[in-house]
């Protein structure tokens, strides 16, 4: 524990009476004493606020002076378009390796003269060496050190910030927009990992702590701790990394088809060009062994991460196992998702959960368990 | 009342020990989701897992506290499990048993004990 590092919000954390943990190398709060189902029910019915400050920020510039050269750089490590990402947009995003698993996710900002991309805590000194040893002849490439970054989730949570940036009543999913405030220049996009419509705010750390508290100021705004974070973005049928997708699944047997355009399939103006196009580009075509697929358990006792699946209660071999598991404070039942044998993958398929030496039924079930509500 | 270093208390009803947690326990646990307990009419020994409770955090088991025979368990925890959280040393128990030798009661920790074990 002694060698986590702190996000500039680590004080106001303890002040708010956080629970902390370690987390990615991180001490970042787990609860507040709200506690982890009012957190998870607030932010669904009011505001919450999240430091997501411990994960990676990275400026890409393109050399040339042209947009388009970053993006098809960058397209070199994404089976994504980047290409088509317009001016003040975002889009999701996954850094594939040569074996065609994952790297990492992100967000990836279109923000006219350059990209902005959001990573995973865990991830992002790994990510800034793979930028660095594919991307430098083409890019200047610039971790962000000096911004924290907030997320804002909720369905008051336009009410709370427009006082602040009156811009974002005018945002739409996805949009992002860049501007002065009293608390210095702000990134901001409409788009978050709860379900709900909200937003991530960019800040410099010296204005980190007054904004956040201005936020909390608000009567509709808690904070909101990574407890409720997973329970919401599970809800929300969104893939944690290191859990859900790692180096040996393919974007394909993770259920993300989804964010791979017909322009880089096989076929497309495109086609291929990523790290490990060809197993990718097999998967599309073929179908892949194995998929990601939500399971609602039919009992009361959660499948957490980890519980083997099997095709029946007398099944010998396993067909799968869950990568994420936990009970849904707004759906009020278990919930959990994972990866199981392509045959099996039907949603309404019946299959088994091992949990404590029984086998417990589950039903292959459509994600997101808890529709969304971002402002289309 | 008397309490276990699991963080289990015990209360004598008519000749049976009723078994729960406690207060501190299930603040420490969050907020409970699912209790799973044992068939009545199972004979147990210390230590052997009984119950399982799940939070919004994780899954921990509860252990026989002595040995002895579960007679009751409380069926209406299964599907309120929140009440854990709501009265953790009243509504909440989790079995009866009858136990085997009472005597094993008497070492254990008194709430004066209890409280300064938990500091």
């Amino acid at each position: 524990m002694t060698d986590l590092k702190q996000t500039v919000l680590h004080s106001l954390h303890l002040e708010l009476g956080a629970k902390m943990v370690g987390f990615a190398g991180y001490d970042m709060p787990v609860q507040y004493p709200l506690g982890v189902m009012k957190e998870h029910l607030h932010t669904r019915a009011a505001a919450g606020l999240f430091d997501v400050s411990h994960m990676g920020q990275i400026l890409l510039h393109p050399k040339s002076g042209e947009l388009a050269d970053a993006a098809l750089a960058l397209e070199t490590l994404v089976p994504v378009s980047i290409l088509a990402l317009k001016e003040d947009r975002q889009r999701y995003a996954i850094f594939t390796n040569a074996d065609g698993g994952i790297m990492d996710d992100l967000m990836v900002a279109n923000r006219g003269d350059h990209l902005l991309l959001v990573v995973n805590a865990a991830c992002k000194d790994a990510d800034l060496n793979h930028l660095k040893a594919h991307l430098s002849d083409s890019c200047v490439i610039t971790p962000i050190e000096n911004r924290a970054l907030l997320a804002l989730q909720g369905p008051a949570a336009e009410t709370v910030l427009a006082p602040i940036a009156p811009v974002v009543t005018d945002m739409k999913f996805m949009d992002v927009a860049t501007l002065d405030t009293d608390f210095g220049t702000l990134c901001i996009s409409r788009s978050g990992y709860s379900g709900e419509d909200g937003f991530e705010i960019s800040v410099e750390d010296l204005h980190a702590d007054a904004l956040a508290r201005a936020l909390l100021g608000h009567d509709a705004c808690e904070p909101i701790g990574l407890g409720a974070r997973d329970s919401l973005r599970l809800e929300a049928g969104l893939c944690l990394y290191g859990s859900d997708l790692d180096e040996t699944t393919s974007p394909v047997e993770g259920a993300l088809t989804w964010a791979i355009p017909k322009a880089r399939r096989t076929g497309g103006d495109r086609e291929g060009g990523f790290l490990g196009a060809d197993r990718i580009l097999l998967e599309l075509e073929n179908g892949p062994s194995r998929t990601r697929v939500g399971l609602r358990p039919q009992t009361r006792a959660p499948m957490r991460a980890g519980t083997v699946l099997y095709a029946s209660q007398e099944a010998t071999s396993p067909i799968g196992t869950v990568t994420s598991g936990a009970f849904g404070p707004t759906i009020e039942a278990p919930m959990s998702m994972g990866y199981v044998a392509t045959e099996h993958a039907e949603i309404g398929t019946v299959i088994y959960g091992d949990v404590r030496g029984k086998r417990l039924p589950a039903r292959v079930s459509n994600m997101p368990f808890h529709p969304a509500s971002y402002k289309r | 009342m008397k309490f276990t270093e699991e963080h289990e208390w015990l209360r004598v009803e008519d000749d049976l020990v009723v078994v729960g947690i406690t207060e501190h326990a299930s603040t420490q646990l969050g907020e409970v989701v699912f209790v799973e307990l044992p068939e009545e009419g199972t004979t147990v020994t210390k230590d052997q897992e009984v119950v399982v409770i799940e939070s919004v955090k994780a899954a921990s088991d509860i252990l026989a506290p002595i040995d002895g025979e579960i007679v009751e368990v409380n069926e209406p925890l299964a599907d309120e499990p929140g009440k854990v959280n709501e009265d953790p040393t009243g509504d909440a128990w989790f079995f009866k048993m009858k136990a085997s030798d009472l005597s094993d009661l008497d070492e254990m920790m008194d709430e004066a004990a209890y409280n300064a074990f938990i500091g």
